[in-house]
């Protein structure tokens, strides 16, 4: 193996990944992997892993070769919050699922973008809770049957990536597991970013949501998110009806503000130097 | 640099426990408004920036622990404080806390619950809470303040308890001691005993067992600690249904605290092997106490004391001397009977336990309240 060739190896301790056969997880641990070897790290002393509870707070816990934090259901990107701070040389990263990040987690997830606390968050939205059985989610399309919704769901999915935008975000993007190559470019421009970076991606999980949704294996929900998404350029004509059969997929904001690291620690070297003086 | 000099400072008690929380090292602190713990969070973000810490407000408890608890993993002291709700938000993290062994001070001035109850009053009813109030095995520890000086050395105190034995410590305060003020002295910022939890050495990697308290790296380091609040071994490696990990793990956790409650304990203690009637309290209503004891000495009763510095792990050893002189303990507390029942299976029936209580409105129970109790308990 040449010094730059990619292997996973690399990144990954040495352990059986737990995750069901066919899981969108693979993907997106790939494309990570392959966004942060490209971007050259050689290995990922540069970063530190937060993430809470569910199948997708396992990524990086304990399978990266690296510092990783699984904390509380929803309280990963609080304990993010006070690495960063302390730590603003770090890349903090956050994998998180949909119940994790924009359920349990939600109030954080505002707060965090509102604040542009610089940090990654990588938002694995499976549309319910796998780890637990198949419950419906905050991200569960309409209609969909889970194991809470025998009858199929009644309320609306939310729109991460919108709500970050609106909230603050420096940069938020949607993509699927049918687009691992948008998915890793999408990442190393994110890493190479400061301030509040958001990507959610809708993952496939035929174990949970697929067969109670009507999927047959992992491939035809790869096929579905294909069929479904649609690029955001082309959603601004659209209502809500349309909408809520598609999935909007690219970036929905990119800018570059000051972040809270940058801004508390100018007030604390001025505060400090005041009361030295 | 913490310039604090050597003085006597007329304090108020948040303001006193925000210095001995810098004064122990402390240079992160995450809070929510919450009465009657807001002056904490407050003294802390004018003084944490002065000496190059950080204090930051967050959206509610959950978030501040755990911006406390991802401070601590990278290397820094760290501490939140908060009151009754608050404290019950903070319970699941707390938890978290004792079981990835990540060493935080968590403040709980007490007010009256429960829920909303009585906001602003005075109550000491999170005696049981700060020992059971998370799911699961859990041996706290928690120490009782009962002045502005002792807001400042408990505090400090706090911190190296959390930092030797890589634990969260509560500071179980109250409305009284926070708001009050009075003298405190500070000494020589230099001669504070301070301990820090330690350090790996390169290579290292159990950090979450092999020994009774493993070393504690923090982030960046170069590591690599998985930090996990599910059952985990000595490497931080999750294991979900092993018998053996999880027994191995929950019981070092408890024991690393247990075996060391000689060393924990701390009370002060008046006569305790030599009256006819003992008191056990702690916090501001040990404050009537002395008088109360004083007044039953003059009328020819030999009356003792011990004031529980230590709440968790309990001072037994200590109550159950006093219970082999006194024939009644009467224990005072500001709550329906919580530090009694305590007391009461550290007597062993060897002393006669009587609870005095009283609750609602934040009124403190009297020196004369507790002198006439003693009186009645004599007949």
């Amino acid at each position: 193996m040449t010094k730059n060739a990619f292997s996973v190896k690399k990144y990954l301790r040495d352990l059986k990944l737990p995750f069901c056969p066919g899981c969108g997880i693979f993907t997106i641990m790939n494309s990570f992997l392959r966004a942060v070897h490209e971007l050259g790290y050689e290995n990922l002393s540069k970063f530190a892993f937060c993430s809470g509870i569910g199948c997708s707070s396992w990524i990086p816990s304990p399978y990266f070769k690296a510092d990783s934090i699984h904390t509380l259901h929803g309280r990963s990107i609080p304990v993010a919050t006070g690495i960063k701070l302390l730590r603003p040389d770090l890349n903090v990263v956050v994998f998180g699922g949909d119940g994790d990040i924009v359920g349990i987690g939600l109030s954080h997830f505002i707060h965090a973008a509102r604040r542009n606390l610089d940090i990654l968050v990588i938002m694995v939205n499976n549309m319910v809770y796998g780890m637990t059985g198949g419950q419906v989610a905050p991200t569960t399309p309409l209609g969909a049957k889970t194991t809470t919704t025998p009858y199929g769901t009644f309320e609306y999915p939310i729109d991460a990536p919108k709500l970050a935008a609106a909230a603050g975000a420096c940069y938020s993007a949607r993509w699927t597991t049918a687009h691992p190559n948008e998915l890793r470019e999408s990442i190393k421009k994110a890493i190479k970013m400061k301030g509040f970076r958001f990507i959610e991606v809708v993952s496939h999980c035929p174990t949970a949501f697929g067969r109670r949704a009507g999927f047959r294996n992992a491939g035809e929900m790869i096929k579905w998110f294909k069929e479904k998404a649609i690029p955001i350029e082309q959603t601004e004509e659209m209502g809500w009806k349309e909408l809520t059969e598609k999935i909007v997929i690219g970036e929905y904001i990119q800018t570059r503000k000051p972040t809270l690291t940058e801004i508390i620690h100018k007030k604390i070297e001025e505060a400090r130097k005041k009361f030295e003086s | 640099m913490n310039t604090l000099k050597p003085e006597t400072y007329f304090w108020q008690g948040s303001e006193a426990c925000a210095e001995g929380a810098i004064a122990a090292g402390c240079r992160f602190f995450a809070g929510y408004p919450i009465t009657p713990a807001s002056e904490i969070a407050e003294h802390m973000a004018k003084r944490l920036p002065q000496v190059g810490g950080i204090a930051i407000q967050m959206e509610d408890e959950l978030a501040s622990i755990g911006a406390v608890i991802g401070a601590s993993w990278t290397g820094a002291k760290a501490m939140t404080a908060t009151s009754g709700p608050g404290f019950s938000l903070m319970q699941e993290s707390i938890g978290y806390a004792f079981m990835t062994e990540t060493p935080c001070v968590v403040v709980d001035v007490q007010r009256l619950g429960p829920s909303t109850g009585q906001a602003t009053k005075c109550g000491q009813g999170d005696v049981m809470q700060s020992r059971w109030g998370t799911h699961g095995d859990c041996t706290a520890i928690v120490l009782s303040p009962n002045s502005v000086q002792e807001m400042f050395t408990l505090t400090i105190k706090a911190f190296n308890l959390a930092e030797k034995y890589r634990t969260p410590v509560i500071l179980l305060a109250d409305e009284v001691v926070a708001h009050m003020r009075e003298q405190a002295t500070v000494p020589l910022i230099k001669s504070i005993e301070i301990i820090n939890r330690r350090k790996p050495k390169a290579g290292e990697k159990a950090f979450f067992g092999l020994e009774e308290i493993p070393p504690m790296p923090a982030v960046g380091e170069g590591f690599n600690v998985a930090v996990t609040g599910s059952t985990h071994n000595e490497y931080g490696i999750r294991f979900t249904a092993d018998p053996v990990v999880h027994r191995k793990l929950v019981e070092r956790l408890n024991h690393k605290i247990e075996n060391h409650t000689d060393e924990i304990a701390d009370v002060e203690a008046y006569n305790v092997d030599n009256c006819q009637v003992g008191i056990v309290s702690f916090g501001c209503t040990s404050r009537a106490v002395p008088e109360a004891v004083e007044k039953a000495e003059e009328k020819g009763i030999k009356a003792g004391y011990i004031r529980l510095r230590t709440v968790w792990p309990f001072p037994e050893k200590i109550v159950r001397k006093m219970a082999e002189s006194a024939e009644k303990i009467i224990v005072p507390e500001m709550n329906l009977k919580q530090i009694f029942y305590e007391v009461e299976r550290a007597a062993n029936g060897l002393a006669k336990v009587a609870p005095l209580n009283k609750i609602g409105g934040g009124e403190l129970i009297t020196p004369e309240e507790l002198l006439a109790k003693i009186l009645e308990e004599q007949k």
